[in-house]
């Protein structure tokens, strides 16, 4: 049922008619949202605060350009690799960081994801250094983007709504009580790391592919932050609230893109006004077909 | 022991010592619990009871002694293992997935049961295993294309957890947020949450805490229709006296973290022991 929503979704995404800069909009929109997916995974539902994911998506991101301009590798397993590579790299960095919880991993994160931005600036043989690495061919179209998108959404949601779900929910909640359920929880968290650190990467390879160009100051501490400052605006503990909070920074900041200058602006007000107004993000930690009525919890029909 | 109870030990806690930097919280702990027993442990504020849960199920680890299980030295199983071997527990302060819907918190450990199954008719190998219940169980690939065996297994968890809500007297308030349910209810939830994961021993950490008495009654009623109907054994760490010495035919009193008498509920009234260190010197209940 939600399956067949988001294909509908994705369907008239891909195919409605639209102007260049629209297209545009939308790709971005995906990209977006397929990052604040993963963080949403890690910060909403694992409760682990990050603030260095944007490296992920420069980790994906790099990878993929390596991959296609240097070694002229189809864009497809470039994405993927871009995906993989981020993988690899969160276990790297997961093995001994997770063993922190909370607050400590937030501040771990901001040094890892500066260390990572930092080894993309200075490996310069590699990755061209600070000034860029242009010519990416433009493989990141409409259709591709929806497509990554609407794919990824939906293993995310049925994720969430089944065994997986259930695990991250608990040993957020209650790391004794998740431990005793059976759940080796500093695992439980690590595989929260590895799927989001998935998306991240594959997010940032599609930003790549639809920019032409990346260069590491794309993928700073700003990026991060703003990575989990959606997921929050939107409501921790709902992925429906981090696709929503995302759309909304994401058209707003380009609403505004005439007045480049004042947009963070408008942004910081933004989200002022919303975790005022609502302190629990914009939906809380329910998901938007909670709010229909007459539908019972617990994620599946009976 | 009553004639009903079988004599094979469930449990075994062979001089167990605990200590916290400079502090013994547990001191040459030993008993026996046999299976499908009910059994209570009593004792003062800080004489060291959930300590001795904590042990048994893996949140510490000894600093000496050793804790067996059917035969089995689990003494090196972490939280996250005992539920295999077949042990549950529910908290003095209600650990509850305060977030998810009560009936969530019961698939939580739904989804986890094990299955006993042994391996040394193939392997030789004397050490009992435990795999995920076939039953219960269903891969990554296919909950994230909710494809192949999910629904199937997640109808059979649902189906369990919603059995087991019905059990202890939820069943109506399966939807609702575990932390925002009443006090009462949620100690039933936590109850019904250790019964999901198939245990064959189950600890329940001060079940009457906070409770006024009809609802101490009701779960009087529910300890031992759980215990008769599961054939669980069952170890009950509680401070209303009444309700252990109703319940439970074995009593195990300690005090600064050592056990300082056992026995059926009788003797333990009598024992000058307990009497001076927990009902006072005049042989009357404390005052709460």
């Amino acid at each position: 049922m939600k399956n067949a929503v988001f294909a509908l979704i994705g369907l008239a995404l891909a195919f409605a008619p639209m102007s260049g800069y629209q297209e545009g909009i939308v790709v971005l929109l995906c990209i977006n949202c397929i990052a604040a997916m993963g963080v949403s995974l890690l910060t909403g539902f694992t409760g682990i605060f990050t603030l260095g994911h944007a490296a992920y998506m420069a980790l994906g991101a790099y990878t993929a350009a390596i991959m296609t301009v240097r070694h002229g590798i189809n864009w497809l397993p470039a994405v993927m690799s871009g995906g993989v590579v981020a993988v690899a790299v969160a276990w790297l960095i997961g093995v001994p960081t997770l063993r922190l919880t909370g607050d400590y991993y937030a501040i771990a994160s901001i040094g890892l994801g500066e260390a990572i931005r930092l080894v993309l600036e200075n490996w310069r043989s590699l990755t061209k250094g600070a000034r860029g690495f242009p010519g990416i061919e433009s493989y990141t179209t409409r259709f591709v983007a929806v497509a990554f998108f609407t794919a990824m959404g939906i293993v995310m949601f049925n994720l969430i709504n089944s065994r997986l779900g259930r695990e991250l929910k608990a040993s957020r909640d209650d790391r004794v009580a998740a431990s005793l359920m059976g759940f080796d929880t500093p695992s439980s968290r690590m595989k929260a790391l590895l799927i989001s650190a998935f998306y991240c990467g594959v997010s940032g390879a599609l930003l790549g592919g639809y920019m032409n160009f990346i260069q590491p100051s794309m993928f700073d501490m700003m990026k991060s932050t703003e990575l989990t400052a959606v997921v929050v605006f939107g409501g921790l503990g709902s992925m429906s609230g981090a696709l929503l909070g995302s759309a909304l920074v994401t058209s707003v900041m380009e609403y505004f893109r005439d007045i480049s200058q004042y947009r963070m602006l408008i942004y910081g007000a933004l989200l002022v006004l919303i975790m005022v107004l609502r302190p629990e993000g914009l939906l809380g930690s329910r998901e938007v077909w909670d709010f229909l009525p007459n539908r019972r919890g617990g994620g599946i029909k009976p | 022991m009553t004639a009903t109870v079988n004599d094979r030990p469930l449990l075994e806690l062979d001089s167990v010592d605990m200590f916290f930097g400079g502090v013994q919280a547990v001191r040459s702990m030993s008993f026996v619990i046999r299976d499908s027993e009910l059994a209570g442990i009593i004792g003062p504020n800080g004489a060291g009871k959930t300590t001795v849960f904590n042990l048994i199920s893996g949140v510490y680890s000894p600093s000496r002694g050793s804790i067996w299980f059917r035969e089995q030295d689990i003494t090196p199983l972490s939280a996250y293992q005992v539920n295999r071997v077949g042990i549950a527990r529910t908290f003095q302060n209600l650990r509850l997935f305060g977030r998810s819907s009560a009936l969530e918190n019961v698939m939580t450990a739904a989804q986890n049961r094990y299955r006993y199954s042994f391996h040394e008719n193939m392997f030789g190998n004397l050490s009992p295993c435990y795999r995920p219940d076939p039953d219960y169980y269903c891969g990554f690939v296919e909950s994230a294309l909710h494809m192949g065996r999910w629904a199937g297994r997640e109808k059979k968890i649902r189906d369990k957890s919603m059995e087991l809500l019905d059990r202890v007297g939820l069943a109506d308030r399966a939807g609702q947020a575990a932390g925002t349910l009443p006090y009462g209810m949620q100690r039933r939830l936590e109850i019904a949450r250790a019964l999901a994961l198939d245990p064959k021993l189950l600890l329940l950490d001060e079940p009457a805490a906070g409770m006024n008495p009809e609802e101490v009654e009701a779960l009087n009623v529910l300890i031992t229709g759980v215990h008769r109907d599961f054939h669980l054994t069952t170890l009950v760490i509680e401070h209303h006296m009444d309700l252990i010495m109703a319940i439970c035919p074995h009593i195990i009193c300690v005090n600064f973290g050592a056990k300082i008498a056992e026995g059926p509920p009788e003797e333990i009234r009598s024992d000058p022991g307990v009497l001076s260190a927990y009902l006072g010197d005049d042989g009357k209940e404390e005052t709460e």
